[in-house]
């Protein structure tokens, strides 16, 4: 992801209703619609897709609980800094030393909780 | 560096992160007369945190007596349902005592962006300064032995500087990483959680959860709801929400193929749980660490001009049926304040000069609890609690309510010993998993 210059501010979003229904499952792109971020023009979290390419378990898919991380139909990896909660999980999982480059967002930016 | 830099960024202490472990030694530093700068990466204090939630508050009222007057409290327990799932059934142990919630309640439920605010706002008001929305990058620790660490921020390129570094920057605890305070770390010493709030009005929650007013709250601690993932869900009443959540070992969760939000949506939709959700609104969404490892992860506490307090020092309780952080943050924070300040007075903030503050932790119900406990949780995450355990007790309390008319009844030893045959259980293993329950637990 290269992000652009101008700093994206979404904050205070409007509340959208994804009441549980019947049998709901979670969407997790539907769920992020009600979590406040506040977006640096600066990734903090940078991927090396590069690394990516070796490696076939990709545990960071499955893990990161807001789903940023996508492989492409031609098998690469993708990653999106924008909606996450750093939490750590993704370093964490991932075996392949060098691929993802982590690091807190610049202070005041990143995900803002009011509930939790 | 070290002489052209402005005097007002010198300061007895500088604790980095202003969760409860940061806001505690803030508040107990700056009592002791100290000159303390207290720094949080977020707008404000508690805006990156998350948790299930109960505040444990016994050791909270020794710091701050008069909490209850203003502390942002949603509800107090007095409901403490544990339960067991099996497929679609589930077998539930209650605990409701209304006298949890008399004088200092036992535990409430908070929103970490409001409780932790106004923890830090204590710390101000003992004379800390608080720096928001400033993530500290590195320490400069060439120089801790004179009393001088360098702290780095992403404000600017003059570092501050300070007698000694309370580190009390949470589960990912880079500062004492980057310390080199940690022998091993791996992710089999993480569990990861997530939750969802959901909004739903005051009196439904008080009807659902049976409470006669909302000033009481519902904790249900949950096993058996994570998909044969080592963990366990949550759900708590906040005054007009409830956070629901799992817990997930993250070694075993990372090798499985199951997203956590289809694990959480398992337990949302299980019959019961579904319907005390019911009609919600999705309010608020997220995913936080939380250091499961217990005492066998714990890094150095100290070093030079450096102490290590609350979750970065792995000191969160988390053995199965307690999960305490917050108080064991509280408390640790407070140590770390009190240590610093006694090594300052006696001009020696080296390793040696520090080390009192270990001595202390080990003293006090933080080190003496992990110590107790440090066998838990392993075995709370272990196989046959996990899988086996949630499914014995349906199926013993099943098989004792099952009405077989004409047949005669069972016993109750034959209703758990054939419970226990049909879930394979060996004698040796039961055998060992009582002495290793009692070891882990007594
Ligand atoms: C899902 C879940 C459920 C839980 N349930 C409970 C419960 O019910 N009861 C309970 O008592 N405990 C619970 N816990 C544990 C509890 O949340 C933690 O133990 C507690 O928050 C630890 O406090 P702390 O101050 O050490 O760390 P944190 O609360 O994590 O605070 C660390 C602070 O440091 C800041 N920070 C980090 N790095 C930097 C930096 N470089 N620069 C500046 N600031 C920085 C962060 O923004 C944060 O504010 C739960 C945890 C989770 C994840
Ligand atoms: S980030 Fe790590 S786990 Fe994910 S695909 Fe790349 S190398 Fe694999
Ligand atoms: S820190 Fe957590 S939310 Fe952010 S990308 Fe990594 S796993 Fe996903």
């Amino acid at each position: 992801m290269t992000p652009d210059n101008s700093p994206k501010i979404v904050f205070n979003r409007p509340k959208t209703t994804v009441a549980p229904k019947k049998n709901d499952q979670i969407i997790v792109d539907d769920v992020l619609e009600n979590v406040n971020f506040r977006i640096s023009s600066k990734a903090h979290i940078v991927l090396n897709s590069t690394i990516c390419e070796g490696c076939s378990d990709r545990r960071c898919l499955i893990a990161c609980p807001a789903s940023l991380f996508v492989e492409t139909s031609n098998g690469s990896m993708i990653f999106n800094y924008e909606n996450c909660f750093e939490c750590g999980t993704c370093y964490l999982v991932c075996n392949q030393e060098g691929a993802i480059t982590w690091n807190y967002p610049t202070g005041g930016y990143g995900v803002d909780f009011l509930h939790s | 560096m070290t002489k052209d830099h402005n005097p007002n960024v010198e300061w007895d202490v500088i604790v980095v992160g202003a969760g409860p472990a940061g806001s505690s030694a803030a508040i107990s530093a700056a009592r002791l007369g100290l000159s303390v700068c207290l720094i949080e990466r977020g707008r404000a204090p508690g805006s990156k945190n998350l948790f299930g939630g109960v505040v444990y508050p016994a050791i909270l009222s020794e710091l701050i007596p008069n909490f209850l007057e203003d502390a942002p409290i949603e509800r107090a327990i007095s409901r403490r349902v544990t339960m067991a799932i099996d497929g679609n059934r589930s077998t539930s142990l209650v605990v409701d005592n209304p006298n949890w919630v008399d004088e200092i309640p036992n535990g409430f439920t908070v929103k970490r962006s409001l409780f932790d605010s106004w923890l830090a706002d204590q710390a101000v008001k003992e004379g800390a300064t608080l720096l928001n929305a400033t993530t500290v990058t590195s320490l400069d620790r060439s120089l801790a032995k004179n009393a001088k660490t360098l702290v780095y921020t992403d404000r600017g390129d003059i570092p501050l500087s300070a007698k000694v570094v309370i580190a009390a920057d949470g589960a990912n605890s880079f500062i004492a990483k980057e310390a080199g305070l940690f022998s091993e770390l791996s992710s089999h010493h993480y569990t990861l959680g997530v939750k969802r709030v959901i909004e739903l009005d005051e009196t439904t929650i008080n009807e659902r959860f049976n409470q006669p007013d909302s000033l009481q709250g519902t904790d249900i601690e949950i096993l058996g709801c994570t998909m044969g993932i080592s963990g366990g869900g949550f759900l708590y009443t906040n005054r007009s929400s409830i956070s629901i959540g799992v817990v997930l070992s993250l070694d075993s969760f990372s090798k499985s193929k199951v997203r956590s939000e289809e694990i959480l949506s398992g337990l949302c939709n299980h019959p019961s749980i579904k319907d005390l959700i019911k009609g919600g609104t999705d309010l608020e969404y997220g995913a936080h660490l939380i250091p499961e490892a217990g005492k066998k992860g714990w890094p150095e506490l100290y070093s030079d001009g450096l102490l290590i307090a609350g979750d970065s020092g792995f000191m969160c309780l988390a053995a199965g049926i307690w999960l305490e952080g917050v108080n064991y943050a509280i408390a640790s924070g407070d140590l770390a304040g009190r240590a610093s300040a006694q090594a300052i007075r006696k001009g020696d903030v080296t390793k040696e000069g520090l080390s009192i503050y270990k001595r202390q932790i080990d003293e006090s119900f933080v080190g003496k609890n992990h110590s107790r406990f440090q066998s838990a949780p392993e075995l709370v995450m272990s196989p046959i609690v996990q899988n086996k355990m949630p499914k014995l007790a349906c199926d013993i309390f099943d098989e004792l309510f099952k009405v077989r008319d004409p047949l005669p009844k069972v016993g109750i030893p034959k209703a758990i010993f054939s419970a226990i045959k049909a879930n394979k259980i060996s004698k040796k293993e039961l055998i060992q998993l009582g002495i290793r329950g009692f070891r882990s637990f007594k």
